[in-house]
């Protein structure tokens, strides 16, 4: 801590820190800060439900045979793994967790514009979560995430369907609320002196997912809703064989579950833009560059759902259309991945675990963004259509993507949200062994994909079988690599050394409050002195020398 | 040093009891941009419903099926006009509220309730006279689907109508300053209002 540079001393820096008392995370709290607390313990959990189905599909995927469970449950782990990862862990997190904790403290605001809806839109998402895994014991529905009919409105598993059905509407009500939230907060609620371009990029980010949340999670809603009809009622909307269309379905599922990979990235990259100036002790890159460039993948992202369904009978000209939208997409990425690599360019790089997960990030969505170009081109992704190059591909989005940029925000804020700081060594422990893991996991799908290794199958050809092992030793590895992040979780959150208000000296408001901030944020008003991303002059010199000795 | 600290733990205290006293309460000017906000999700529901529909006729071979009786016009066009002039309606109690004639706005206000109703109970009546079920065939799931999707929304305007009318009899509870109860219940009705213009373009008319 020789690096003078201090933020904004608000009235409340150095105030009594407030430690909230463990019972309230488990009372219909309407502080923005102990929900989105909630939201993150819990979706955390549902991370390790999730990551156990997982572990379980990889184990039976390790021989060619299908010999630990049977066809139809294997069928059922992969649905939960994907509905359980999208629905209650990643999106949850990413925008319930993250953008509940930090908007307000980011933008000067004592909460968000409703709190108590901020609650209801939690609590929905707990009954949620407890019907899917309920539907356990019932038997669970087995057709894959993305639930196509006419095969889910045919299947065994009504009991089970239903249930995912009704568990999808719940999760959808909560993060429309959410979005209301968030777009009312950022637009209207913002402290004197702080426009939207002196405001952090995260909230950037935030405001252009709840406009997709918004926009797209309504369609949603619809399509389960007719697919509810068709599997209870015995209407026929998606039924071929009652006159209905299932391409219908598929055009409404993915109106909104395109947009969903964004809801599920931008937040991350808002939150990579956040960890990556402090702990290089520069100044972002092109800040109004990133800002549109969010807006940009917002707009874009709303135009390209029927990429996923170019082999849905799809005509061509509309294959094309969707085709050039698609790969637009890669522009604004492109200007996001250029700005921090921009931004880490002759920075001072303090490379504790936040950075490492923010790098990490970078190179391996890097490998998932270009994967995903070549998905984007219709003969491409037709070639390859199910098959594990598409396994590869979102899995490098959502997990090098979404899940390493949650670890850097968790490890960038954890000292904000508990005061106490998580330890290093074993922060350094954790990124390895996850970057191994997921690299080994992922990486050799891409092999197994042109191949042309089906996805979402029990048994496999005996020829994949050497690749298959090594995939599963990289999930175990994956699997094992949570161990050292809960204990250190867990320990330090109780245990850990005292964090200071503002232990990586960063500009943004939330570092100007105690750690963990005071109820209603601050004691008088937040002062802003600096714009968010001001890591001035004196770090210029070094800058340029750092340039020339490279 | 000792000090200091002590009066900060003061001024936390002082503002721990703010925030218990204010009980969290919401922003009251952003109610209404709230509003605004989620009818836009409201509004991207029924595009959703209604872009099925259109899908679901653009492929069809007839449409609507062979065999599905025709639908009468009568009815369901009063139930229009009703509908969209209760839009008017409901209007006046906006604008009397805001010139703080209450007894106008709760009047205006019935009125605006009896015509909903009339609206809902037309319905009811329209669904059992139809001669075709909800299972019949594709058109008539998606005609009972969209008219009963709508049919939920008028009745949750009215719930909020009801409820305004109730608390409006608080002496004071609504004023030329604290009118959000009012206006929301009418920008909500002109939006389910907008909606049943579209719908019975598409169902009925096109």
């Amino acid at each position: 801590m020789t690096q003078t540079l201090t933020p904004t001393q608000s009235s409340s820096a150095g105030a009594e820190p407030q430690k909230t008392p463990w019972w309230e995370f488990f009372t219909f709290s309407v502080d923005h800060k102990v929900i989105g607390i909630q939201y993150l313990v819990t979706s955390f959990m549902f991370y390790l439900i999730g990551g156990a189905l997982a572990s379980a599909v990889r184990v039976e995927l390790a021989t060619p045979d299908s010999d630990l469970v049977d066809p139809a449950f294997y069928n059922s782990l992969f649905t939960m793994h994907g509905t359980v990862m999208i629905f209650l862990w990643i999106v949850p997190a990413v925008t319930g967790g993250f953008g509940n904790y930090l908007v307000p403290l980011m933008i000067g605001a004592r909460d968000m514009a409703f709190p108590r809806l901020n609650a209801i839109a939690f609590w929905l998402t707990i009954p949620a979560g407890l019907l899917l895994m309920g539907s356990f014991f019932v038997g669970p529905a087995s057709t894959g995430w993305t639930a196509y009919p006419p095969l889910s409105i045919l299947t065994d598993e009504h009991v089970g369907q239903a249930i995912w059905i009704l568990s999808i509407l719940l999760v959808g009500t909560s993060s429309i609320l959410a979005a209301v939230n968030f777009i009312v907060t950022i637009w209207s609620m913002r402290m004197k002196g702080m426009d939207l371009f002196s405001m952090p990029l995260f909230c950037w980010a935030m405001m252009a997912t709840s406009v997709l949340a918004l926009l797209a999670t309504p369609v949603l809603a619809g399509a389960m809703v007719l697919l509810g009809f068709d599997l209870l009622i015995g209407t026929n909307f998606f039924n071929p064989t009652g006159g209905g269309d299932p391409v219908v379905y598929q055009h409404l599922f993915w109106f909104y579950s395109h947009p969903a990979v964004y809801v599920m990235i931008l937040p991350v990259f808002g939150i990579i833009s956040e960890v990556i100036p402090p702990h290089s002790r520069k100044p972002i890159f092109g800040y109004k560059a990133i800002a549109y460039s969010s807006m940009m993948i917002c707009a874009l992202g709303l135009f390209v759902w029927a990429h996923h369904m170019f082999t849905s009978g799809t005509p061509d000209w509309l294959r094309v259309f969707f085709m050039v939208a698609t790969l637009l997409v890669a522009v604004p990425t492109g200007i996001k991945v250029f700005s921090w690599v921009a931004t880490l360019w002759g920075g001072k790089l303090r490379l504790d675990s936040p950075l490492l997960f923010a790098m990490g990030f970078i190179s391996t969505f890097l490998i998932g963004g270009l994967s995903g170009v070549m998905l984007g081109s219709a003969p491409v992704d037709i070639h390859v259509h199910d098959t594990y190059f598409v396994v590869a591909h979102f899995h490098y989005v959502l997990f090098g993507g979404s899940v390493f940029g949650i670890y850097a925000g968790l490890y960038h804020w954890f000292p904000k949200m508990t005061g106490r700081m998580l330890n290093e060594f074993w922060g350094k422990i954790h990124f390895v062994l996850t970057f191994i893991g997921m690299h080994l996991t992922f990486g050799p799908m891409h092999i197994l994909g042109l191949q042309g290794m089906p996805r979402r199958v029990a048994q496999y050809d005996p020829q994949f079988a050497p690749i298959n092992m090594i995939c599963t030793v990289g999930a175990l590895i994956l699997a094992f690599s949570t161990v050292p992040f809960v204990i250190n979780a867990v320990y330090s959150w109780f245990k850990g050394e005292q964090a200071p208000d503002n232990p990586w000296n960063a500009l943004t408001l939330e570092w100007t409050t105690s750690s963990p901030p005071i109820p209603h944020n601050w004691v008088g008003d937040p002062v802003l002195a600096t714009g968010p991303y001001d890591y001035g002059e004196e770090y210029k010199e070094d800058r340029q020398e750092a340039i020339a000795a490279s | 040093m000792q000090g200091s600290i002590a009066t900060t733990t003061t001024i936390s205290e002082d503002a721990i009891h703010a925030h218990e006293s204010t009980g969290h309460a919401e922003h009251p000017d952003l109610r209404v941009f709230g509003l605004i906000v989620f009818l836009i999700s409201e509004g991207m529901l029924f595009f959703g419903l209604f872009a099925a529909y259109l899908t679901f006729r653009s492929v069809a071979t007839s449409w609507p099926p062979e065999g599905t009786p025709e639908l009468e016009l009568l009815l369901p066009g009063i139930n229009t006009i009703i509908l969209v002039s209760s839009s008017f309606v409901i209007h006046q109690a906006d604008s009397a509220i805001k010139e703080n004639k209450v007894k106008a706005a709760q009047l205006w206000f019935l009125a605006t309730f009896i015509m909903g109703a009339i609206f809902i109970a037309g319905q009811i009546y329209e669904y059992q006279h139809l001669e075709f079920g909800l299972t019949t065939n594709l058109f008539a799931s998606t005609f009972y689907v969209l008219t009963g999707f709508h049919g939920l929304h008028v009745i949750i305007g009215l719930t909020l109508i009801a409820s305004v009318l109730v608390r409006s009899l608080k002496v004071g509870h609504y004023s030329s300053t604290s009118h959000f109860g009012i206006e929301a219940a009418s920008i909500y009705w002109h939006f389910v209002d907008i909606v049943w213009i579209i719908l019975f373009l598409l169902l009925y008319i096109l």
